[in-house]
């Protein structure tokens, strides 16, 4: 059953579309893979699901749990149950570990934030009180993000790029990460241009330039990495659309 | 070590009070940690250890501290002060002076309550004097009302010999700010070490201009002066971060952020003069709203806006 429907979703940011016509569907429980090169539109699906602000004027539409949440807001949203990491993580001056993953917590108790943090690898007893700041590692932050996440105990969690600037043994914590939340029940949608990332899911999205080329079992897009791109003729350059910019 | 109590009834249940709220209440039944409390013009308790000398002096509206720690004695415990005004309305001066002599050591903890403020006038005129090798450390933590009836006006001058070591805090995070006027200046010499830092949080109509100067005269001196303020409603601030190098090798720097929000007004003016070529000094300055990644994070987890913001500025002013 899908928990989360896209509609001839479509994107228009600066007079150029980004999005086009994507009509996509996430599985209930299951660990969704959204693949594809640079400028393929990826990390702007994932912030349009979100409600980013900027990614909100779409056209088409967006179902989640057989409801719209077109014109919700990035809190509404995330009320129902859906959350991003971003590739990225952001910083925050002065904000400890504690207090982020505490905001996010469903439970809101100290020991379901020290629970997150050692099912990420960490250590509560040195990190519960450092702050999230330039003073982690991009792979702290990436394993502090996920913990906040883990603690919110999301239905639907994109994940853009989790690979992203870690090492090979923190990817495993990361991965343990997507199983446990597939355990938790959440839908789960990895943004990602990696085969070993791509690997982690049951199902795989292929996008291109704004569209959606191929979906179907892991099998399926896995030619896409062999074969670099061949399914789509890629050449990176979103629709232009036409001269209104539509 | 001796401890002299003088109070009323009345008085000490409302400094008891005024304690509680600043969560001094049990840091003061200890016996080697020495304090000095005081209510308006009059002290209303005062413990000191060896090496430690504390004199007051009643005076017209206010009061006179002086503070020596004797040469080479380091005072493991902080010391705990006090400075309140139970009342609503009140001018309180407090003029202090403060020695550390040579080599010795002594970190204080201040707390400057005014729990029932609408019209209360707070000045703080201080006198420091760090000497050869003396390390002193002083933070200075502000609990207002929310009525924002309160003026303060703590001013410094401080005066750093030879390899002595500085470090000041200033926080105001707590009730209405009011109107604050900072104005703090240090002179460093010979490899001397100062660290500045004024957290401030205004709301409604404060009004917050800070001045914070360092003059980094002595051969590896070395300063830092940071500000973090926050204003939201229709506060206002002004921080003015002045450093100025006239020694080789002298290492400077200037640290300058505030967030606004609503109709806050904020400016920052950071001065930075190096007046020898093998002096150096860097500064950064970022004023503005809220970064929005922040902010889109947290609301991505479920936290409201307001809230998140709220956990953004208590981050940015822990």
């Amino acid at each position: 059953m899908s928990i989360l429907e896209l509609k001839n979703l479509s994107l228009t940011l600066n007079g150029r579309k980004i999005l086009s016509n994507l009509d996509m569907d996430f599985l209930e429980g299951h660990v969704h893979a959204v693949v594809g090169p640079n400028g393929a539109g990826k990390s702007t699906l994932a912030y349009t699901i979100m409600g980013l602000e900027g990614y909100r004027n779409i056209e088409g539409d967006i179902i989640f749990g057989g409801e719209s949440i077109k014109g919700m807001g990035i809190a509404e949203r995330a009320k129902r149950g859906i959350t991003l990491g971003w590739q990225e993580p952001a910083r925050y001056e002065g904000l400890t570990v504690k207090k982020f993953i505490m905001a996010s917590s469903a439970e809101k108790s100290i020991d379901e934030v020290e629970d997150a943090l050692r099912k990420v690898g960490l250590n509560p007893d040195d990190y519960m009180n450092r702050a999230v700041d330039k003073t982690l590692s991009g792979g702290e932050r990436k394993k502090v993000e996920l913990a906040s996440i883990l603690a919110m105990r999301p239905k639907f969690v994109m994940l853009d790029e989790p690979d992203s600037g870690i090492d090979v043994s923190s990817l495993e914590k990361i991965f343990e990460g997507i199983k446990l939340l597939k355990s938790y029940g959440s839908t789960i949608v990895l943004i990602t241009h990696s085969l070993a990332v791509m690997k982690q899911a049951e199902r795989a999205f292929l996008m291109c330039g704004g569209k959606l080329v191929e979906k179907g079992g892991i099998d399926k897009i896995k030619p896409y990495f062999e074969k670099e791109c061949l399914p789509c003729e890629h050449k990176n350059l979103p629709d232009k659309g036409d001269k209104n910019g539509n | 070590m001796s401890i002299r109590i003088c109070r009323t009834k009345v008085i000490k249940m409302e400094i008891d009070d005024l304690l509680k709220l600043a969560g001094e209440d049990e840091a003061l039944k200890d016996k080697e940690t020495a304090h000095l409390t005081i209510n308006l013009n009059k002290v209303v308790s005062k413990n000191i250890v060896p090496g430690l000398h504390i004199d007051t002096e009643e005076i017209e509206d206010g009061i006179n501290v002086k503070v020596i720690v004797d040469e080479g004695i380091v005072i493991e415990k902080k010391v705990h002060m006090c400075f309140g005004v139970t009342h609503d309305k009140a001018l309180q001066k407090i003029v202090m002076e403060i020695d550390v002599k040579k080599n010795a050591k002594i970190s204080i903890l201040s707390h400057c309550i005014f729990p029932k403020a609408i019209d209360v006038k707070h000045i703080m005129d201080a006198k420091v004097r760090v000497r050869e090798g003396a390390s002193y450390s002083y933070e200075e933590k502000h609990i207002h009302s929310m009525e924002g009836g309160i003026e303060v006006y703590p001013k410094a001058e401080i005066e750093l010999d030879k390899n002595a070591r500085f470090k000041t805090e200033f926080e105001l995070i707590k009730g209405r700010v009011g109107k604050l006027d900072i104005d703090y200046e240090i002179t460093g010499k010979e490899g001397s070490v100062m660290e500045m830092t004024s957290k401030v949080s205004g709301r409604s109509d404060d009004l917050i201009k800070i001045r914070e100067a360092g003059n980094l005269i002595g051969e590896k001196a070395r300063g830092v002066l940071t500000s973090r303020v926050a204003v939201r409603g229709n506060a206002k601030a002004e921080v003015y971060n002045v450093m100025v190098a006239t020694a080789p090798y002298a290492r400077g720097h200037v640290d300058c952020k505030e967030i606004i929000q609503d109709n806050g007004v904020a400016r920052a003016i950071p001065i930075v003069e190096v007046k020898h070529p093998k002096a150096h000094i860097t500064h950064e300055a970022a004023i503005g709203s809220v970064d929005t990644k922040q902010l889109e994070t947290l609301m991505s987890r479920g936290v409201g806006e307001e809230e998140a913001v709220d956990l953004i500025i208590e981050g940015l002013l822990s």
